[in-house]
């Protein structure tokens, strides 16, 4: 137990290294995500190709195969990035799949009678999609695109293998240095990650609340 | 035709004309980059690639996807237990039944499987083994996440289903067994499916604990070749394909049960999370 609080500092920056990385590559792959979704429903095939290409080649690769890609075949290709930055790419170039597939799933849910009914009334396409298409498409996209943010956080305990002292590559040396403290360790560890588990979606569910709106 | 927009005139079409030129010029130039880039750095030289040629490296890589499947296989099955009788537990226990199963299913959703890897490695190594460790924490993770599927599936069926079932004096047990997982099972396959792909891309994690899975005994194969982009093409195009073919097992059934029509359909907003 004392070893919780003698490494106290430790385990903190652990847990701050896991809240960076999933912020981090959680812009990338929403950015990443959305350029991926507008290439799937645009017009022009070769971009719904590679689009599609790319989200099923990814979502059916582990995430460990694109860590092992990213931070070891990186430097053969002679780019220098620190194991960080490696670590940000291998978890939004992951996500930004599942991103993609969220918000163009959300985009088919608005019903093709409100951007008919819009057009009837002589709004221009990005009056159509502005005013009408988008604000409910991303009310549907909130709960799954939720459960992505929560799923990245929990993938970042990955980076432990790859080079990045986070939340439980942390557990992973202290364990090392003081085995005879491994419950005290296990057990501070895992309430860290389900404080922020819960927290992610206590504060979701209060966005949802206020952006959900049953059709 | 969509409708959220008229149809183009000439202005518009060469405009959407010029768009498209210029998407696909980029992607493509992307594409050309990676693989200058692959060229000029030696990537495509035939002593990288060799070794796929030789027999005993694929065997070995056989060896590592049998691997792979046998703890994902175990983990399921176990999960697959494991999930029924927490969704049970939390559906029709008792109140402490329910509490703990609640309790377990959200402590294990919420832990990274990576840290329950180690937990078990560490902790319980010597006795599980590796192979152990693995499929022990893949079944925890998995089955809490299955637990909340089933029990979705079941809140899913029509309320009169289980209120005829009274009706005709059929018993708690009698209703669950007879009437309400028949009909979830239909709608959940998709999801269970879908979970079983998430499994076996899982069982890579493997790696960390160097159980000689499918992506460490690539990394026995670049560590002694020092071909790592070429191991990690042709070890993805493995993992893939094993999860297309899953993918496609889950369309086969779901076009068999869809010739015996479900009477319960799951709406696109109760649909269970997406799974990564």
């Amino acid at each position: 137990m004392s070893v919780l609080i003698d490494q106290f500092p430790l385990i903190l920056q652990g847990f701050w290294m896991t809240i960076r990385l999933t912020a981090i590559a959680a812009l990338v792959a929403l950015v990443l995500g959305t350029v991926l979704a507008a290439m799937r429903v645009s017009p022009t095939p070769p971009l719904r190709w590679a689009a599609t290409g790319y989200v099923e080649l990814v979502r059916n690769t582990p995430l460990t195969l694109v860590f092992v890609l990213m931070v070891f075949g990186l430097p053969e290709l002679g780019f220098r990035f620190s194991f960080f930055a490696r670590a940000v790419i291998s978890l939004s170039l992951y996500s930004a799949a599942f991103v993609c597939e969220v918000l163009r799933s959300g985009i088919n849910a608005v019903q093709p009678g409100q951007a008919e009914a819009a057009r009837a009334l002589g709004m221009t396409f990005a009056q159509t999609m502005r005013t009408i298409v988008l604000p409910q498409a991303f009310r549907t996209v909130i709960p799954p695109l939720g459960n992505l943010l929560i799923a990245l956080t929990k993938n970042t305990a990955i980076a432990e293998a790859f080079g990045v002292v986070e939340a439980t590559g942390t557990f992973d040396n202290l364990v090392r240095d003081f085995p005879g403290s491994f419950w005290a360790l296990f057990l501070g560890t895992a309430a860290g990650y389900v404080l922020i588990v819960w927290a992610t979606s206590a504060a979701l569910r209060l966005v949802e609340r206020r952006a959900v709106v049953l059709r | 035709m969509t409708v959220l927009y008229d149809v183009p005139g000439p202005k518009a079409r060469r405009r959407s004309a010029i768009g498209s030129v210029v998407g696909t010029a980029v992607v493509v130039a992307i594409a050309v980059a990676v693989v200058l880039r692959l060229q000029s750095q030696g990537q495509f030289e035939a002593s990288k690639w060799e070794p796929f040629g030789d027999g005993d490296i694929l065997k070995a890589l056989g060896k590592g996807a049998l691997a792979t499947l046998r703890a994902a296989g175990l983990a399921i099955a176990l999960a697959l237990v494991l999930g029924s009788l927490l969704a049970v537990g939390r559906l029709v226990g008792q109140r402490y039944v329910r509490l703990f199963a609640t309790g377990f299913i959200e402590l294990f959703r919420a832990l990274p499987l990576v840290l329950l890897i180690l937990f078990f490695f560490f902790r319980f190594g010597d006795t599980l083994g590796r192979y152990g460790a693995l499929v022990a924490a893949l079944a925890l993770y998995n089955g809490a996440v299955l637990a909340e599927v089933f029990r979705a599936g079941i809140l899913a069926v029509p309320r009169g289903q289980s209120e005829a079932a009274a009706a005709l004096g059929l018993s708690r047990a009698q209703t669950m067994r007879l009437i309400l997982v028949p009909q979830a099972v239909r709608t959940m396959l998709p999801a269970i499916i879908a979970q079983c792909v998430v499994a076996l891309k899982d069982t890579a994690l493997g790696f960390i604990i160097a159980y000689p899975e499918l992506l460490r005994t690539g990394q026995l194969i670049y560590n002694g070749f020092f071909n790592i982009i070429p191991t990690a093409i042709v070890v993805a195009a493995m993992y893939v394909t094993m999860n297309l073919l899953l993918s496609r097992l889950a369309i086969l059934l779901e076009r068999r049960q869809s010739r015996v029509r479900p009477v319960v359909r799951l709406d696109a907003a109760e649909a269970p999370p997406v799974r990564v």
